[in-house]
């Protein structure tokens, strides 16, 4: 057997909009989201677990979905829009699901926190108040190792409390 | 160290909940893991594996890897030879395989490429000649093959390790007894699942050292192992541990990967990377040990237990890796719960072509207590006792020696035992809850730290270096592992308090041997005790300096000086103060640059005699939980919609993160008891015949999703300890060990039926109620305990019986054996 070795030439070229920003990003072709937020965009916020899609830790959302960034073709972006952990606060402060998790011990280890943090704020966004059963589901492609996920839906709630009461104010 | 406006013992930061240290990096995506680290010119590692679970290595050819266009180096065995392992006793890992592979995933080269998908291309090309081998697949196989021999050395043919030890005679006990009980129990091996997949990364400094990063909850134990294979000074080696996305004991032994690295980065003087895939985590293991037990216990009739015999056939896999102290562990904590006056333990590891077993949350002592506790889930109900009140009846009791000669701390296990019952409503739903409802209760006690280190010496287990800056700044350095459990802000949260400044004042740099004092690393539930007994020590001696100071500008007698809110204070006078920074300062000026050290070594151990250096801690924590279950009596399903489990912590340091901790472990203890299962199978004849892991992937090695979570009631109890850091003893694992069994108990009460293994499928329950519906046994589980030959038991009289921890007969450690002894004594 000859193998021919697959270069890493960076061919290909995509325009995303990653947490706001237009970003040009060239990179091999077969490298997934994944490989090519963390190796080519140097976001290393976002994790990998198993890049098969099974453990869920390198969710990001694409056009505002949550997606297995793993299982993902960077190819596939070219004029989307991508939000990563990174981009999940605002002028300086935390979101308020991040400071929610923070404070009520929903991140561990933190290795899985980027993807559940982005998969609830997709949750809240089309969905402001969920039901505890509802954020359950919502964060069940996700597997946390550390917690037992309780401290992650108490801390889901609390910001759901908070973003409310930061709509009233405005 | 008391100050106004605190909690109820005037703490202003321990035991009030807050918001960990290192939290904001995790939220943010900014905890930089080991796979995140990239370093200009950085090459990429893969291991070749051998798909082979036993062979000879005939030969290896990896000349056209080494052509192919990428490759910058490929590494066999004879370039890293020297063995090691975790346990000096068992040294008997090599970096890349030189002559043997011992299981499906055991490496045997390594490829360094440009690219990691060159390197994994090449793989492909390096031709590697097998002699195909016998397999062992079980302890049972392995006591009836001891030929071949997976290693070369070990108590006899196939067994790794033979344990034998009477603490009084058990037979007398068993003659006093009114009833006895004798079951055999088997525990499913499981493996840890850390979200992250270990990775590490080498480097040559620019200066010629070698700097690893990796994520390792034993950067020390790293430290020692890299300077023995790689022949280099300690003092040219720096290992720095990354946050560990997660641990659970996984990542706690040297790693072949870690050693390839290393040696790489030597050779090519440029920056070498490896991540595993998720296929070769499950490969390295080193996870909760197969357990086939026997337990037999007498009792009189108010339950009282007059003595215990357990023996326990353990399947280590191909390794020793913490094996031999894994052997003694499944045997020496079954004494801290409950009053056992005599006791005889007997433990059998054998080897076995599998990915080696080590420590997994609870090492060693979460299948025994499976048993202990169903067994006297059994007991009561034959006893006519509740349940509950029979563990009150014999519950062990503070400042005891046990049989096996541990001294206890404090136990609060009758307390956690009536805080779960009252919290549960037990009373009102034990054996009175409809047919497919059930509530089953059970206990633990676990270590707050190892009494011993890994490798025999007398110095401190754990260090810490305080550095006072002019500007109030206090700068933490600690040999302790972060692995997500929050060493790190426990740390600086007693820091903060000591010196009556705020937690954010605090830099904390660990896991670093080049920075820190020594720490020995993140297993056994020690780091809270240890590391923060040393930071206890240090910031009291910082605190004393600066006391001084500050009396003199002060001019208060320092004994009435009084650090909080970032002042010095007079407690007599609170108008006189000065800054914490000013005090720095002070005292800067009269005793020179500020630093200060603290050390904690633990307790000697009363345990004398051979094998008692497992199990010795300086204090224990104990847990009692209530599980509910609903059985679907047709399908067998299982679901557990709440448990209550009570923890004797000492003191919550921080207690949200304590509630965290007691929360996974109910989590993990779920997964085990229900799913999770690390196991095996045979390819078909046609094919190579070869065990194989049946299902290394997350997605077929089930685990408890956030949908399968119950809720979970957690009470403390907070009595604190004064041999830990403001009474604080350990939460990280022992809250696991209840789970299991009160599983298994609430199935009986559910509908009848006993599973006396884990994990409990629906498919055993099944088979357990058709078996009680044709009248027979009520129950699932192993039939019986095989032969073992046993060698004669060190014998060591308890604490009542005039024993002074030593054993009083000598017993070579290799003595009846049979006919293996030989091949034992000449290898």
């Amino acid at each position: 057997m000859n193998l021919i070795p697959i270069e890493s030439q960076k061919t290909s070229q995509i325009r995303l909009t990653l947490n706001g920003e237009e970003v040009d990003v060239s990179f091999a072709p077969y490298k997934t989201l994944l490989e090519v937020l963390r190796e080519d965009l140097g976001h290393t916020g976002t994790k990998h677990g198993c890049e098969l899609g099974e453990c869920g830790a390198c969710a990001v959302l694409l056009d505002g979905k949550p997606v297995l960034s793993c299982l993902v073709l960077a190819l596939e972006c070219d004029t989307k829009n991508v939000l990563t952990v990174e981009g999940l606060g605002a002028d300086g402060s935390l979101h308020p699901l991040q400071d929610a998790f923070a404070d009520l011990g929903a991140a561990q280890c933190g290795y899985c926190t980027p993807a559940i943090l982005v998969t609830a704020k997709a949750l809240l966004d089309r969905n402001p108040s969920p039901t505890r059963n509802q954020i359950r589901e919502a964060i069940s492609g996700t597997l946390c190792r550390c917690t037992g996920y309780l401290q992650i839906f108490e801390a889901v709630e609390a910001a759901v409390l908070k973003i409310a009461e930061q709509r009233k104010q405005q | 160290m008391t100050e106004p406006n605190g909690n109820r013992d005037g703490l202003r930061i321990i035991g009030v909940p807050r918001r960990r240290v290192d939290a904001r990096a995790k939220v943010t995506g900014q905890t930089r893991f080991a796979d995140d680290i990239f370093l200009p010119r950085m090459a990429h590692c893969k291991l070749l594996r051998s798909p082979h679970p036993h062979a000879r290595i005939r030969k290896i050819d990896a000349s056209r890897a080494l052509a192919h266009p990428g490759v910058y180096l490929v590494l066999t065995g004879k370039d890293v030879p020297i063995a090691y392992g975790i346990l000096p006793v068992s040294q008997d890992e090599q970096a890349l395989c030189v002559d043997r592979v011992r299981h499906v995933g055991d490496p045997v080269a390594a490829i360094i490429a440009r690219e990691e998908l060159i390197a994994f291309e090449a793989m492909d090309l390096v031709h590697v000649e097998y002699e195909i081998l016998p397999t062992i697949s079980s302890p049972a196989e392995a006591l009836a093959t001891p030929e071949p021999r997976i290693h070369d050395y070990g108590d006899a043919g196939n067994i790794h390790k033979r344990v034998a030890l009477a603490f009084g005679d058990v037979q007398q006990g068993f003659a006093e007894a009114d009833e006895i009980f004798e079951d055999v129990f088997f525990y499913q091996g499981s493996t840890h699942l850390p979200l992250e997949q270990h990775a590490a990364v080498a480097v040559k400094d620019p200066d010629g050292k070698l700097t690893l990063w990796s994520s390792t909850q034993t950067p020390h134990y790293l430290h020692r192992a890299l300077a023995q294979v790689l022949e280099m000074p300690a003092a040219h080696i720096r290992v720095i541990a990354t946050p560990n996305g997660g641990g659970f004991g996984g990542k706690s032994d040297p790693f072949n990967h870690e050693i390839v690295v290393a040696k790489a980065a030597l050779i090519l003087d440029r920056p070498v990377k490896i991540c595993l895939t998720r296929e070769e985590v499950f490969y390295c293991h080193r996870g909760r040990h197969p357990v086939l037990m026997k337990w037999k216990t007498g009792v009189k009739k108010d339950g009282t237990i007059t003595g215990v015999h357990l023996q326990t056939l353990i399947d280590g896999g191909a390794y020793g890796s913490y094996g031999v102290a894994s052997t003694f562990y499944t045997g020496a904590l079954a004494t801290t719960t409950y009053h056992i006056p005599r006791y005889r333990f007997e433990g059998c590891r054998t080897f076995t072509n599998k990915p080696p077993c080590g420590p997994k949350r609870g090492h060693g002592t979460p299948q025994p207590r499976f048993g202990q506790e169903v067994q006297l889930d059994k007991i009561a109900e034959k006893l006519a006792i509740d349940p509950a009140e029979l563990r009150l009846r014999i519950a062990e009791s503070s400042d005891t020696v046990t049989a096996n000669f541990l001294r206890l701390g404090t136990v609060h296990l009758t307390e956690c035992i009536r805080r779960v019952v009252q919290v549960s409503g037990w009373n009102e739903r034990f054996r009175k809850l409809p047919e497919g409802r059930g509530v089953g209760l059970a206990c633990s006690a676990y270590l707050t730290g190892a009494g011993l280190p890994i490798y025999w010496n007398k110095m401190p287990h754990s260090g810490v270096q305080l550095k006072l800056d002019r500007g109030g700044g206090v700068t933490l350095f600690c040999g302790a592992t972060e692995i997500g459990q929050g060493s790190d802000d426990v740390l600086a949260g007693i820091v903060a308090e000591v010196l009556g400044i705020e937690v954010f004042d605090i830099r904390v740099y660990t896991g670093d041997t080049d920075l820190g004092p020594v720490d020995l690393g993140s297993y056994s539930s020690r780091v809270t005790l240890m590391a923060g007994n040393a930071a206890i020590q240090a910031a009291e001696r910082a605190k004393a300096l600066l006391a001084e100071a500050a009396s003199e500008r002060l001019a208060s007698p320092k004994e009435q000086l009084r650090f909080g809110a970032g002042r010095v204070f007079d407690s007599a006078a609170p108008e006189k103060s000065i800054t914490f920074p000013e005090a720095v300062c002070l005292a800067e000026a009269r005793f020179g640059t500020i630093g200060t050290v603290g050390s904690y070594t633990p307790p000697k151990s009363p345990a004398l005699y051979k094998g008692g250096g497992v199990g010795p801690s300086p204090t224990y924590s104990y847990s009692a939980a209530v599980v509910e279950v609903l059985v679907d009596p047709v399908t067998g399903w299982i679901t557990v919609p709440k448990v209550w489990i009570a923890h004797d912590i000492g003191r919550a340091l921080n207690p949200t993160l304590a509630r965290g901790q007691v929360e996974g472990s109910v989590y993990m203890g779920l997964g085990e008891a229900l799913m999770e299962e690390q196991e095996f199978r045979r390819l078909p004849k046609k094919l190579s015949h070869a065990l194989v892991h049946k299902f290394p992937s997350i997605l077929e090695y089930k685990s408890p999703t956030s949908l399968d979570m119950p809720d979970i009631v957690t009470e403390f109890i907070e009595e604190p300890d004064p041999r830990g850091p403001f009474g604080a003893k350990e939460v990280g694992q022992g809250p696991l060990l209840p789970i299991m069994p009160a599983v298994a108990n609430a199935v009986y009460d559910a509908v009848g039926v006993r599973i006396d293994e884990v994990p409990i499928t629906p498919e055993k329950i099944v088979k357990a109620l058709a078996e009680k519906r044709a009248g027979r046994a009520r129950h699932f589980g192993p039939a019986a305990f095989p032969q073992v030959a046993w060698p004669e038991a060190l014998r060591v009289p308890p604490p009542w019986e005039g024993g002074d921890g030593n054993a009083v007969n000598q017993v070579s450690r290799r003595s009846s054996s049979g006919a293996a002894t030989k091949q034992v004594l000449h290898p």
